[in-house]
């Protein structure tokens, strides 16, 4: 029975550099602090790190499959509180869980954590979707 | 710095810009979705990002897109987007401030099918000092 409260299971996605060059094709943003190391280096960041949006499209599809499809989900939004850094030759973990926030007319909003390597990386992280 | 004068200000843009399954198939994949009949909730962002981008870093305008970083998204969907929508997009300027020497500028994304809201899509991008 879903209601206020009710915990989501929790899903690991990785994330590799391979991953970074595909998103980059895949959404047109070729930012190369998310592609090259010594240009990531060069404007004071400790590595490569991930698309924000990237982040947010793994947590999208974690909320689609609780929604039962992407038709399903109404809003979302995140605020980017953290970098998601990617060594090279790493996998490296995003933890995605989710809590029932509020169920009003057959709509479900869901607080949602991400975390990378233990840090909290999106903050505010909520969804609303039909169910 | 942004152009201050550019606050509330709309670029329609005119183009209709039809989406490619194969756009979509490139996106799932790389999520690990297996349903490609819907493009996945974030996926406008690669309209959005591409056009507001051409729109703030104008010479009037004036935001210095190289020390960008991305504060926070949000979407609204009213309607999945599918493989063969010819969409077309808005974006505003909703507001701009400057915290700590950093500029914060808001940009709405209104997505419109056929003259129908699709997807509304707030970006908050921060300009590093």
């Amino acid at each position: 029975m879903m209601e206020v409260g009710t915990v989501l299971p929790e899903q690991i996605f990785f994330i590799n550099r391979a991953m970074l060059t595909s998103y980059a094709d895949a959404s047109g943003d070729q930012n190369p602090i998310h592609q090259n190391e010594e240009f990531a280096l060069s404007v004071g960041l400790p590595n490569v790190i991930a698309h924000g949006m990237l982040t947010m499209a793994l947590v999208g599809k974690y909320i689609s499959d609780f929604a039962g499809g992407a038709a399903n989900v109404l809003e979302f939004g995140a605020r980017f509180t953290k970098p998601v850094i990617i060594p090279a030759g790493e996998n490296v973990d995003l933890t995605v869980s989710a809590t029932v926030s509020e169920i009003v007319d057959g709509k479900i909003s869901l607080t949602v954590s991400a975390t990378s390597a233990g840090v909290k990386v999106l903050g505010m992280a909520k969804a609303v979707v039909r169910k | 710095m942004l152009n201050p004068d550019s606050v509330g200000r709309t670029f329609a843009g005119t183009d209709v810009i039809t989406i490619a399954q194969s756009e979509i198939d490139a996106f799932c994949a790389v999520i690990g979705e297996t349903d490609t009949t819907i493009a996945p909730p974030t996926f406008s962002i690669r309209i959005t990002l591409t056009q507001f981008e051409e729109i703030l870093t104008q010479p009037e305008i004036g935001l210095d897109w190289s020390r960008l970083v991305h504060g926070d998204q949000k979407f609204e969907i009213f309607s999945p987007v599918k493989a063969g929508d010819g969409l077309t997009c808005a974006a505003t300027i909703e507001s701009y401030r400057v915290a700590a020497g950093n500029e914060i500028v808001t940009v709405r994304s209104d997505l419109h099918r056929d003259g129908a809201l699709v997807i509304s899509a707030w970006s908050t991008l921060v300009v590093r000092a």
